[in-house]
């Protein structure tokens, strides 16, 4: 179908394919891009949180013609038991400035406008078109790929691996492991809609300003996971998440604990009498630093999700991606530049860059915190939940009980469920894994 | 013990777009007379219940309302009780909103 050779060619039209091929074709590579959905965004899927720096330097302007939900000058988390949230919100002025910090977007049509400048830069996307294999020469270095089109080989002198959590190219080919059930988590999400004046009133807002709301507690049933819910201009993006080796090993269900988490009576006001407009599922790298593949090597590289780059602790992903991408694009067109050849040595550029970038930095100050939660999941998303509404409730009823002895009561409910011992090694635990 | 034993994930499944490749799954299940512990917890696992028993207590996959999150790759393809690939250009989920 395409006899040309390219510089490079970019596997997936997310957001760190999408930051890789507009960087290159920015830098005047010949740049092809294959996206396997109906159109880009089609088979993305995500919260979704936008951080605007990161956009920035992709797309100096973007907020200009973006399609963007609100901004956010809100963030709430809440610690839930069954019939009670315990709740930190932090809402400021400051975030309605003039280039907001953080929005709220809608995945299909981002990504859509997101991928009209990947073309505008000149880079040659090319839609329902699923890589099946790469290809290597003798010295097992990449050049290029197959697709399910037909027509032969096409090649490249790079490959950029943006195939998702669950790319098949660079697993099948040997360049990493397979995602595993414990460094993987599975979110369900539904898009709710209502009237936007609906929206504004019931989350506190006036304009396009945004709101967004994370979960956890006893709605996960004792397994590592989060609930989330984001007030978007006319829908509510309501979703909840856990290690899919948590779901293996209870047998719960996502759509249950979905429409669970749908009835918390903190969650129901919020989205009642909405119309549901689409059911989706994601499976979110939740590996942390300690699951980072080889990032490059002959010919290839890979970024965003598929080399599990996503802060699970921040739910940050998106700007990861957008970053790996753009970083990775910078490396190879720096090599381009010196007309060196792609091999892992000279590729090996990436991994220094995004060392010396948040990426990196930001997913090796939380290593060892995705095993603490993984292995204490009973404790932090059932047991504390439970203890501190308890405490809570006991703070705030007034029924002629000296504070004293609510007090004590208190504390005893704590020692009761988890020994002085277990307190004291939750919390060091906790410290030593958040340093 | 399931909270909510009437959740009908096909009525969530009726809000998505769907492509359907007719006669070409994506996913396949290798035959088998026992399932495994592997494919029992896919009858579960799955957020669009695609795995169901059939009269003979084996797991059969019907992919039409797949959404592609690659759950059961994760679980099942090493055991090597489900080959998964991505359906074709084009074919498979089509989010609207993602």
């Amino acid at each position: 179908m395409i006899e040309e050779r390219f510089d490079a060619i970019v596997v997936g039209a997310g957001m760190a394919g999408n930051a890789a091929a507009l960087t290159m074709a920015k830098c005047g590579l010949q740049v092809l891009q294959l996206e396997r959905g109906e159109y880009p965004g089609s088979k993305n899927v995500q919260g979704a949180i936008l951080y605007a720096d990161m956009m920035e330097r992709l797309i100096p302007d973007f907020r200009e013609e973006a399609p963007l939900e609100r901004h956010l000058v809100e963030q709430r988390f809440w610690l839930l038991d069954d019939r009670s949230h315990v709740g930190m919100h932090y809402r400021s002025d400051d975030f309605n400035e003039e280039r907001p910090n953080r929005y709220t977007i809608i995945r299909a049509p981002f990504d859509k406008w997101f991928s009209s400048k990947v073309r505008e830069a000149g880079a040659t996307v090319l839609c329902e078109t699923t890589v099946t294999e790469l290809v290597r020469d003798d010295r097992e270095r990449v050049v290029g790929v197959r697709t399910d089109r037909g027509g032969g080989e096409i090649h490249a002198d790079v490959v950029v691996l943006a195939e998702g959590v669950n790319g098949l190219l660079g697993t099948r080919a040997g360049l990493r492991a397979r995602p595993t059930p414990d460094n993987v988590a599975l979110a369900v999400k539904e898009m709710h809609f209502l009237p936007r004046e609906t929206i504004e009133a019931r989350f506190n807002l006036k304009g396009d300003e945004g709101v967004v709301i994370e979960a956890a507690g006893t709605i996960s049933r004792g397994m590592t996971g989060m609930g989330f819910v984001y007030a978007n201009k006319e829908c509510i993006s309501v979703g909840i998440g856990c290690l899919v080796a948590d779901f293996q090993r209870t047998g719960q269900t996502p759509y249950g604990m979905l429409d669970h988490f749908k009835q918390h009576p903190s969650v129901a006001p919020l989205i009642a009498g909405s119309e549901i407009k689409e059911y989706a599922a994601h499976l979110i790298p939740e590996g942390g630093y300690k699951a980072i593949p080889q990032l490059y090597g002959d010919g290839w590289v890979v970024v965003g999700d598929a080399a599990q780059l996503n802060n699970a602790i921040h739910r940050e992903g998106s700007n990861l991606a957008m970053t790996s991408g753009r970083i990775a694009a910078e490396a190879i067109a720096e090599m381009k530049s010196r007309r060196e050849p792609m091999t892992a040595k000279n590729l090996s550029l990436y991994r220094k860059m995004l060392a010396d970038s948040f990426v990196i930095k930001d997913l090796k100050k939380y290593k060892d915190l995705p095993m603490l939660m993984h292995t204490h999941s009973q404790n932090f998303f059932l047991t504390y939940p439970q203890l501190i509404s308890k405490a809570m409730q006991n703070f705030v009823r007034v029924d002629g009980t000296p504070k004293l002895e609510k007090e004590k009561a208190t504390l005893k409910s704590f020692v009761k469920a988890r020994s002085w011992r277990g307190l004291i090694g939750d919390a060091s635990r906790f410290a030593r894994a958040w340093r | 013990m399931n909270v909510e034993p009437s959740v009908r994930v096909e009525d969530k499944l009726y809000y998505n777009r769907y492509l359907v490749d007719i006669g070409q799954p994506h996913v396949k299940v290798r035959a088998h007379t026992t399932p495994s512990a592997e494919l029992l917890a896919l009858l579960k696992v799955c957020p669009a219940r695609c795995y169901e028993l059939n009269d003979n207590g084996q797991v059969e996959v019907t992919v039409d309302g797949c959404i592609e999150c690659g759950t059961c790759r994760v679980i099942a393809e090493p055991t090597g009780d489900i080959q998964w690939s991505h359906p074709r250009g084009g074919y498979g989920v089509l989010f609207k909103f993602g």
